[in-house]
């Protein structure tokens, strides 16, 4: 009995202390495939150094499933200490609403400004010149994975651009290889045509027909050529049954799909897979088409919570986030790039060095989430899996209901 | 005289306020917050609900959106086959259990039991059924059939049938036991009389058996509708909706517009046409059921 009372005293006194020191601090956020994984661990692992605790609340699923929940728990009464959006347009509503806090004091007091890089990542968090967010990385879409052996199996030397790989479609469906990986969920679908408009028909177009809804040029012909691209991918992709990014990744690594389009977070899966750039596989950003990376990418968001310890958490956990060291261990795990330029990233592989390289030139334009509202995205999402689903629908037709979605955005 | 009857009003009075709790929330919960529902289909609220009206532009951009239809056009391939074949397979099911045949307890448990599964576990187990890789294609191929071709999850035009299979699976053997039981309630009387006159077994059934099962149809009857208005975890479970988007249903275009898309509006125009949809099947039906007795 003695004992219990004296470890009952035991137990609360250690429930004290720690309170007093620590904060838990629930963090949601999305990322759960493997090379994710270990990049989110980076984070609570120099969260925790500052004495408070990660709490972490991942949801699997991906931003489509993760974005509802978090947002029914703002508006719910209930949020979290922070959580991971992509910067852009997702989260403009509940700042509208006062619903997430006003970081500009932590960006201030920690020099964001100055350290940032592009800049315009700080553009997106920024509403009446105030900072509501804190980006971690940098990721764009414009990139092709090519598997080294599948192209070895079908006699084909590794494509260096887009109409090569193109052209090396026949080969590998005739060597047995699925020439292009693409998954099921509709936000795959879009992104490839996404990319193939930003690498094909130029940046500009892209963000003229988003940015300024211009839907003569979506109507043009330059458009009509990128439709033509869909659908030769379209007829590329025929047969690969996987729904999720990693599985239709995981083709590409053990060598039975020729490539993916996908964006450089698929790099954290060759990674986790222990393959290396060059000679496992290779990568081309722009599709080899044109050299360009947008600046989408993640970015942590504050939700109002009236404890001052939390807000102190918040904090900490904000100027945690885009110190350099942990800039450089989360964005080697991610295989995303890092925000701010001042740092030293000689362990990165090919890929990043590349893609670093194309940042330092300065050859960037904005992620597809800082132009479209989710409700334009979903719509694209809508279209574009269906086009990309049913060999049916001509690039004509498609393309007529692009122009429509285009004239009525918001 | 008149004085000492007890007021209606005061009658059952416990019962009437045992009940108070259960009518307001049905009041302020449905009927309010459906009310609620349709006032803001009309608005343009996008992540949040704001009150600024736009007409009834959400329900052409509703109408004009080639998921919403094809939604539709899922939702009464599955609902009209779902409806006869549920209602067909658990009443022949329940008249087969019905022939005083041994291990009854045994059969009635096996067909009920996939009932007791979630959809999405339903969902889930026919998915893997129906992979072409590792289901049935392919354990029929390894059999030596090696054309044999049965892939309906990936396959556009017939992908909704594939959700039918499960979702009959899961749901006739409710049904089966909602019959068997109806079955019993019936007289022995009345079988002895049937056949006494002569009259061939399936006459009694379609003759004098079925119409005696009235209130038990209508029961099944409302089970099925609801569940096929409903239809949701299945699709979500099963395809997500896709190859495409050749398996939508109308509950996952609400769900999707009003969260994914951050579109109240368009999502409460959507669920509103679902009510009015269910509103024109249940109003002729409810004024023929209540409104005749009256008459009669």
């Amino acid at each position: 009995m003695n004992t219990f009372k004296l470890f009952l005293a035991g137990a609360s006194v250690l429930a004290l202390s720690t309170s007093v020191n620590a904060t838990d601090l629930e963090v949601t956020h999305w990322w759960t495939s493997g090379g994710e994984a270990a990049a989110v661990a980076e984070f609570a692992k120099a969260f925790d150094a500052t004495g408070h605790k990660w709490v972490d609340g991942a949801i699997a699923g991906g931003g489509g499933t993760a974005r509802p929940i978090v947002v029914s728990r703002i508006i719910g009464g209930d949020p979290m200490g922070a959580f991971q959006f992509n910067h852009g347009r997702q989260a403009e509503e509940l700042i509208e609403a006062g619903l997430l806090r006003d970081m500009t004091d932590v960006a201030e007091r920690e020099g964001w400004k100055d350290i940032v890089n592009p800049p315009s990542l700080l553009d997106a968090c920024t509403i009446d010149g105030r900072i509501y967010c804190a980006p971690v990385n940098i990721h764009s879409w414009q990139w092709v994975w090519l598997s080294h052996a599948a192209f070895e199996k079908a006699g084909v030397a590794v494509p260096t651009s887009w109409d090569e790989f193109a052209a090396a479609g026949k080969a590998l469906r005739d060597a047995g290889i699925q020439p292009l990986a693409l998954g099921g969920q509709p936000w795959q679908s879009s992104g490839l045509f996404n990319v193939l408009m930003a690498t094909l028909a130029g940046p500009d177009v892209l963000t003229k027909i988003y940015g300024e809804k211009d839907a003569d040029l979506a109507a043009g012909p330059e458009m009509a050529k990128v439709f033509q691209a869909a659908s030769d991918a379209r007829s590329m992709a025929e047969g690969s049954n996987v729904q999720d990014w990693n599985q239709a990744t995981n083709l590409v690594i053990t060598g039975k799909a020729g490539g993916q389009i996908m964006g450089d977070w698929a790099q954290g899966e060759f990674a986790v897979a222990g393959q290396t750039a060059g000679t496992d596989y290779t990568c081309l950003p722009g599709l080899g088409m044109r050299e360009i990376i947008s600046t989408g990418g993640d970015a942590f968001y504050f939700p109002v919570i009236d404890n001052a310890e939390i807000t102190a958490a918040q904090d900490v956990l904000a100027a945690t986030l885009l110190k350099p060291e942990t800039q450089v261990a989360f964005n080697l795990k991610k295989g995303s790039l890092p925000i701010r330029g001042d740092i030293d990233l000689s362990a990165a592989n090919d890929c990043m060095k590349e893609g670093l390289g194309i940042l330092a030139k300065g050859n960037t334009m904005p992620d597809v989430n800082m132009l479209n509202t989710e409700d334009t995205n979903n719509q694209l999402n809508d279209l574009f899996v269906q086009f990309f689903q049913d060999a049916s629908i001509t690039p004509e037709a498609a393309q007529e209901r692009f122009v429509e979605i285009v004239r009525n955005k918001d | 005289m008149a004085s000492e009857r007890p007021n209606r009003l005061y009658r059952n009075l416990t019962a009437k306020i045992a009940a108070i709790p259960m009518i307001l929330t049905a009041v302020c919960v449905f009927l309010g917050g459906t009310a609620w529902t349709v006032v803001y289909s009309f608005t343009n609220s996008k992540l949040l609900p704001r009150a600024k009206f736009v007409g009834l532009d959400q329900y052409e951009r509703l109408w004009g959106t080639h998921r919403w239809v094809v939604s539709i056009e899922n939702l009464m391939i599955y609902g009209i086959c779902s409806l006869v074949l549920s209602l067909v397979i658990g009443f022949v099911l329940a008249a087969l259990m019905d022939q005083k045949i041994r291990f009854e307890n045994t059969f009635r448990t096996i067909i009920l039991y996939p009932f007791a599964l979630s959809f999405i576990v339903t969902g889930l187990v026919w998915q893997w059924l129906l992979n072409p890789d590792l289901g049935l294609q392919s354990v029929v191929r390894s059999a030596g059939w090696v054309s044999f071709n049965f892939d309906p999850l990936y396959n556009a035009d017939i992908v909704i049938f594939g959700v039918l299979i499960a979702g009959i699976w899961q749901g006739s053997g409710l049904i089966m036991v909602l019959m068997l039981a109806g079955l019993r309630g019936i007289d022995e009387s009345i079988w002895k009389a049937a056949r006494v006159d002569g009259i061939p077994l399936w006459k009694t059934y379609v003759f004098i058996v079925i119409p005696m099962l009235r209130p038990v149809f209508i029961t099944t009857l409302v089970l099925i509708t609801s569940g096929i208005v409903r239809l949701y975890d299945l699709i979500v479970a099963q395809t997500s909706g896709g190859p495409g988007i050749a398996s939508e249903v109308p509950a996952k275009y609400v769900y999707d517009y009003m969260f994914q898309g951050q579109n109240l509006g368009q999502g409460f125009a959507a669920s509103t046409m679902m009510l009015l949809a269910v509103l024109i099947v249940i109003i002729p039906w409810a004024y023929l059921e209540f409104g005749g007795k009256k008459r009669g």
